[in-house]
């Protein structure tokens, strides 16, 4: 796929899709709680973007899925994570990672793994966005790692909230989006996800008046002065 | 052809040398005018060069020949890396003899001088300022190469002038690898010219000063070339970011009219390049020493994820 015979349109959503990945490795190297959900919110809105610009390439009823990522994604449920960390005072929460620079390479290892994976599938005849399946998977994976090396409940839940932005971002690209019946459920899924995780946010927070999971792997609080 | 083509490779040195004070002085100008001060006049860094040299030279008694070479070297070495960055017009001799390796390796040359001359006298000021520099460096130069790399492969070649020649024949293409590569390359260029967030210019705060440091021991007309080798970096980065990333303008024929439109593109390009670096001055605080290498991390990351998006995005199957 030589990038020089696709129209400027399609050439934006390459860019866009690359942005998505960007803002993955953001969200990865963030320390800071409240900046991390921004740049939840700015992934949520980019990927909104590139969902626009595939609908208005011809597939128009992609423009649905677009408006209803813009406002779930980068609207309302970054709102509601800022609200519970407001509501909780961790606004001036910071998790400093322990190895940046080390999970930044396992990310682009993990951006290579998935070029490998996907190889054989670009070569099937999809729509000419098929290049970006490979980077849909990478944002999946770069999910799970941000989940995998946060300890804070929050920053987890961003992790997986962004698994799903890749998710979102596959079907887009590959097959021009999901069935909209499909896509209005799973969208409304996350959106439900949100509010569920708000409440265990606040009961795990009552009861171990921490959001840092490893101290639910402790039996009791005096465990920690053994 | 070639004997005005070799002529013109000495104009456009001659323009970086007269070109890089005054970029030096628009910045400052108009970082005073966002702080609401009135700033230096435009002439000033070109004063401050005359007054240099007119200066008496002292030397340390301790220096050795290295301290009275070094700024001879860095000079010299930084001018060379000028000339095979196309200024006014892409194909020219200089860039056909040496491709942005040899850009890379000049400035190495400059920077090692540099540290060494820190460290001769023997002060302590010097040898702090020369292992930051050598920190910086040797974090930001393989985030630059990447970044270089990801550039040559699209153009399938490391001559700068190829480069700019298959972007402009290409016409407009927004590739994720560029915008990626450039963003990289920013920030390297940030490191290495020592622009805040990672060194001050305008300091000699003993525990901050990265540059300022290993030069501290110089007077006089080594001062002076120090200072100027300083100035030429930044014009040599500003020009690599305009002209390689946005080359329309720059003259591909050499007639009169094709080069004075690529003066005033190239010119129009660095004003507003600097309008835009003393924003970010402005807007940013300088970070620790310590936090300089996730600095430099981030763009190592951000060319690695260029070369990246090259093969993912733009090759394919």
């Amino acid at each position: 796929m030589n990038l020089m015979q696709l129209t400027l349109l399609e050439q934006a959503v390459f860019v866009l899709a690359a942005l998505v990945l960007f803002l993955s490795f953001a969200m990865l190297a963030q320390a800071r709680l409240l900046a991390g959900i921004h740049v939840f919110a700015w992934q949520g809105a980019v990927l909104a973007a590139a969902t626009g610009l595939v609908a208005a390439g011809g597939a128009p009823h992609l423009f649905i899925s677009a408006a209803l990522t813009l406002a779930l994604k980068a609207l309302l449920i970054p709102w509601m994570l800022h609200r519970l960390v407001r509501r909780l005072e961790l606004e001036r929460h910071v998790e400093p990672l322990q190895h940046p620079a080390l999970v930044l390479m396992a990310g682009a290892g993990l951006v290579i793994f998935s070029y490998w994976v996907v190889v054989p599938i670009e070569r099937l005849e999809l729509v000419t966005t098929r290049n970006i399946l490979s980077l849909s998977l990478a944002v999946v994976l770069i999910g799970l790692l941000i989940m995998v090396t946060r300890r804070q409940a929050v920053t987890q839940v961003i992790g997986f909230m962004s698994m799903e932005n890749g998710l979102f971002l596959a079907a887009v690209a590959a097959t021009h989006g999901m069935p909209l019946v499909v896509e209005l459920g799973v969208a409304f899924d996350v959106l439900v996800a949100a509010v569920l995780f708000g409440v265990f946010f606040l009961h795990i927070n009552e009861s171990i008046e921490s959001l840092d999971v490893d101290r639910l792997n402790r039996l009791s609080a005096r465990e920690d002065d053994t | 052809m070639n004997a005005s083509a070799w002529l013109l490779v000495l104009l456009q040195a001659l323009l970086f040398l007269l070109g890089a004070p005054l970029l030096v002085a628009w910045v400052k100008r108009v970082k005073a005018r966002l702080q609401n001060r009135r700033g230096p006049a435009l002439s000033q860094p070109y004063r401050d060069l005359y007054k240099l040299f007119g200066k008496e030279t002292l030397v340390a008694h301790t220096a050795s020949g290295v301290f009275r070479a070094a700024p001879y070297i860095v000079f010299a070495s930084t001018l060379l890396a000028c000339t095979i960055v196309p200024l006014l017009a892409a194909r020219l001799p200089a860039a056909a003899v040496a491709d942005v390796i040899v850009l890379v390796g000049f400035l190495a040359l400059g920077r090692f001088f540099l540290a060494l001359a820190g460290m001769d006298v023997g002060t302590a000021f010097g040898g702090m300022g020369s292992s930051r520099e050598m920190l910086v460096s040797a974090l930001a130069e393989p985030a630059m190469l990447l970044a270089v790399f990801t550039l040559a492969m699209t153009a399938h070649s490391t001559n700068l002038a190829s480069v700019v020649d298959h972007q402009l024949a290409s016409g407009l293409i927004l590739r994720p690898s560029y915008l990626f590569a450039l963003m990289g390359l920013v920030l390297v260029a940030v490191a290495e010219t020592g622009r805040i967030p990672v060194d001050n210019p305008a300091t000699h705060l003993e525990l901050t000063m990265i540059h300022e440091a290993m030069i501290l021991e110089y007077s006089g007309r080594h001062l002076a070339l120090m200072e100027w080798a300083a100035q030429l970096k930044l014009m040599l980065y500003g020009v690599l970011i305009v002209n390689v990333f946005l080359p329309w303008g720059i003259a591909t024929r050499i007639t009169p009219a094709a080069l004075g439109l690529g003066l005033a593109a190239v010119a129009g390009k660095l004003l507003l390049l600097g309008v835009l670096l003393a924003v970010a001055e402005t807007g940013l605080a300088k970070m620790r020493l310590f936090r300089a290498p996730q600095f430099l991390n981030f763009a190592l990351l951000l060319a690695l994820l260029g070369l990246l998006s090259h093969v993912i995005l733009e090759t394919g199957a």
